[in-house]
């Protein structure tokens, strides 16, 4: 069991590592300076040979690897070229903002996703298992900026009940941030419920097949008794591996819906910073946004672990 | 019913819709008896075991009476009852043991926690009696370190063991009626044996009724006393092993028995043929009307064509349907007179 988990880690840290080089490398290829880029066409040549020098880009490139890597490492990802802003605290802001949005779109879509998927399996000879089924089909269809721009025409244009956009910080105003967050969350959750909830149903359909599952009634416990009992925990794991990459989805997915309801997250500091070329700041929203993505995978695979004992030895 | 029954199933029909998979499927079964089921795949061994236990799969009807009388007298038909008064009879007067022991247990929980689970469930015993219990029923089945294999997973477990692990489950609340469909055929040989004796001790201990399924007429000679033969849905024949083994009527049975009877290939040097049935076992429905076997069978004659009645061929403490078979041209009957 701990040498599994030292594997993961280890992978992990590696993953990192090798993400690191890839994001730092690719920025450095994209053609142009820059300090050049940073500064428009029209700076003179004393102004960017200045920017260079004070940003360091004048030194080796392993020196700036290094140095870009050990800012990372003590959260402090350095300052914009123009205003001199430090990136630090904004990254900090913006990711606040995403975390609320992909929190609560992943917990309402789970909380949705769950019972629904268990009913549609239960239920799935029955017409009202059909029916949901299709609907779930219809709501893995609709892309979920396509969900957010239909919801703000109703909601807030026709109805006016909910504001078409913007953000409030909860601490400062409780309602009006809920009131700016429905949205943006139910359009991302609903996408991701309705795939969650089709897996949900063929996890649970699988385990209802399950050998163990007769045993289980054969001792004498009542069919739903049964699937709680004995099914859940081995349906969840495949809906964990779901899970887990549905959050990066949503975390990568949010970029498009925090520019529709105007939300200050890290997708709209990152078309800002490329808007700007503001190349430090790209580099540490994509490099934030890899260390998440990563995270999630180890967790997930912490996961496993807890749920499904046959893997910590790795024996089948 | 009287008193030493355990288990009384009368003219049980199962059904997929309009086609029928069993058909007046009768016998009884005395407290400490062993009884095999016997026949080819797909001869409908196992939905009569489902049908008792009132597993059916989804789609499948039941018609008839089946009866148990375990904790309390046998008062109700088990197809009648709802769901909630069956689940009570399962894992307590009534339990089974399957095939695949592989896939039977749940992966994700311990084998002591299995255990002591259908003990807790039909409140036979308290939490902590559950648990020690479940290791002495695990030591009953023969695992070595009993306490070690309550801790461990079953994927840590061979398929014998596994196997051993469900009969422990299935002997927990000492049920009145065990049933065990085909326990060993996964098995290897060297384990079948061992597991068999389990199953015979365990039932001797608790006096309780056994119906064991197999299509192994070696298994039924080892562990039970009268074997129901059964083919196309029907039980074509039952009575003691000795007797239908040694002295089949029906003409199915005879050709098992000669199918089964290894010793013409025993030791000779030229490859005698060994004997088989001609034909083969029809889909689930296909039967033919009258008797189910005639369509495969050298004797059948056009009386065949109207199902033959159940003929006794002596008395027997389970009742009539316990001794005798169904077969106009009956195999030995020459020499009867």
């Amino acid at each position: 069991m701990l040498l599994r988990v030292a594997h993961r880690l280890t992978v992990l840290l590696v993953s990192l590592a090798l993400a690191s080089v890839v994001v730092f490398a690719f920025m450095r290829v994209l053609p142009g300076d820059p300090a050049r880029v940073a500064l428009g066409v029209n700076a003179s040549e004393e102004a960017v040979r200045a920017l260079r020098t004070q940003f360091g880009l004048d030194r080796p490139v392993l020196v700036q690897y290094v140095d870009w890597v050990g800012g990372l490492l003590t959260l402090d990802p350095g300052v914009e070229f123009l205003s001199r802003a430090p990136i630090g605290p904004q990254i900090a802001d913006r990711l606040l903002v995403t975390a609320w949005l992909v929190v609560s779109a992943m917990l309402l879509a789970l909380v949705v996703a769950v019972p629904v998927g268990l009913w549609m399996a239960l239920r799935h000879r029955h017409w009202d298992g059909i029916v949901l089924s299709g609907l779930s089909q219809v709501g893995v269809a609709v892309p979920a900026f396509l969900a957010g721009i239909l919801m703000i025409s109703v909601f807030a244009v026709r109805l006016g009940w909910l504001p078409s956009g913007g953000w409030v910080v909860p601490a400062q105003d409780p309602v009006g941030f809920a009131r700016r967050l429905a949205m943006p969350a139910l359009s991302l959750a609903l996408v991701q419920g309705a795939v969650l909830a089709r897996y949900v149903r063929s996890a649970v359909l699988d385990v209802l097949r399950e050998d163990y599952l007769r045993t289980a009634r054969a001792k004498g416990l009542r069919p739903v008794q049964a699937l709680v009992r004995h099914g859940l925990r081995n349906a969840a794991v495949p809906v964990v591996t779901v899970l887990g990459l549905q959050l990066a989805t949503l975390l990568i997915g949010a970029v498009v819906v925090e520019r529709v309801f105007v939300v200050p997250g890290l997708g709209s500091l990152l078309l800002d910073s490329v808007a700007k070329r503001e190349l430090l700041t790209v580099q540490a929203v994509v490099m934030v946004l890899v260390v998440a993505v990563l995270v999630i995978n180890f967790v997930v695979d912490l996961l496993y672990l807890l749920i499904d004992p046959r893997l910590r030895t790795g024996a089948r | 019913m009287p008193d030493r029954t355990v288990l009384r199933v009368d003219g049980l029909d199962v059904h997929a819709g309009s086609t029928p998979l069993l058909q007046d499927v009768s016998f009884a079964i005395d407290r400490g008896e062993r009884v095999g089921l016997i026949g080819e795949s797909g001869s409908g061994k196992s939905l009569t075991a489902l049908s008792v236990m009132g597993l059916l799969p989804e789609g499948l009807g039941a018609t008839g009476d089946v009866r148990l009388a375990a904790r309390t007298p046998a008062e109700h038909n088990l197809l009648a009852l709802g769901e909630r008064a069956l689940a009570r009879m399962r894992g307590d007067g009534m339990s089974m043991v399957f095939q695949e022991p592989m896939t039977a247990l749940n992966p994700t929980m311990r084998v002591g926690a299995q255990v002591a689970e259908v003990m807790l469930l039909h409140r036979t015993r308290s939490r902590r009696a559950a648990r020690e219990r479940a290791v002495e029923l695990l030591e009953q089945v023969g695992l070595p370190d009993p306490a070690h294999v309550a801790r461990a997973y079953p994927h840590e477990l061979s398929g014998g063991q596994r196997q051993r692990v469900v009969l422990a489950i299935a002997l927990a609340n000492d049920p009145a009626l065990l049933i065990c469909d085909e326990p060993t055929t996964a098995l290897d040989v060297t384990v079948q044996a061992t597991v068999l004796d389990l199953v015979v001790r365990g039932v001797e201990a608790r006096q309780a009724a056994l119906l064991f399924i197999t299509h192994d007429l070696g298994v039924v000679a080892t562990v039970c006393e009268r074997v129901l033969v059964m083919y196309g849905g029907r039980i074509v024949e039952a009575g003691p092993v000795q007797d239908v083994f040694g002295d089949p009527r029906h003409r199915y049975t005879q050709g098992l028995v000669a199918a089964s009877d290894l010793s013409g290939a025993d030791g000779r040097r030229e490859r005698a043929r060994l004997p088989t049935i001609p034909g083969s076992v029809p889909p689930a429905g296909r039967f033919p009307a009258g008797c189910v076997f005639r369509t495969r069978c050298a004797h059948a004659t056009d009386v065949c064509a109207t199902p033959p009645p159940w003929t006794p061929r002596g008395e027997h403490p389970a009742g009539a349907t316990a001794y005798g078979y169904a077969c106009f041209h009956p195999a030995g009957g020459e020499e009867d007179g």
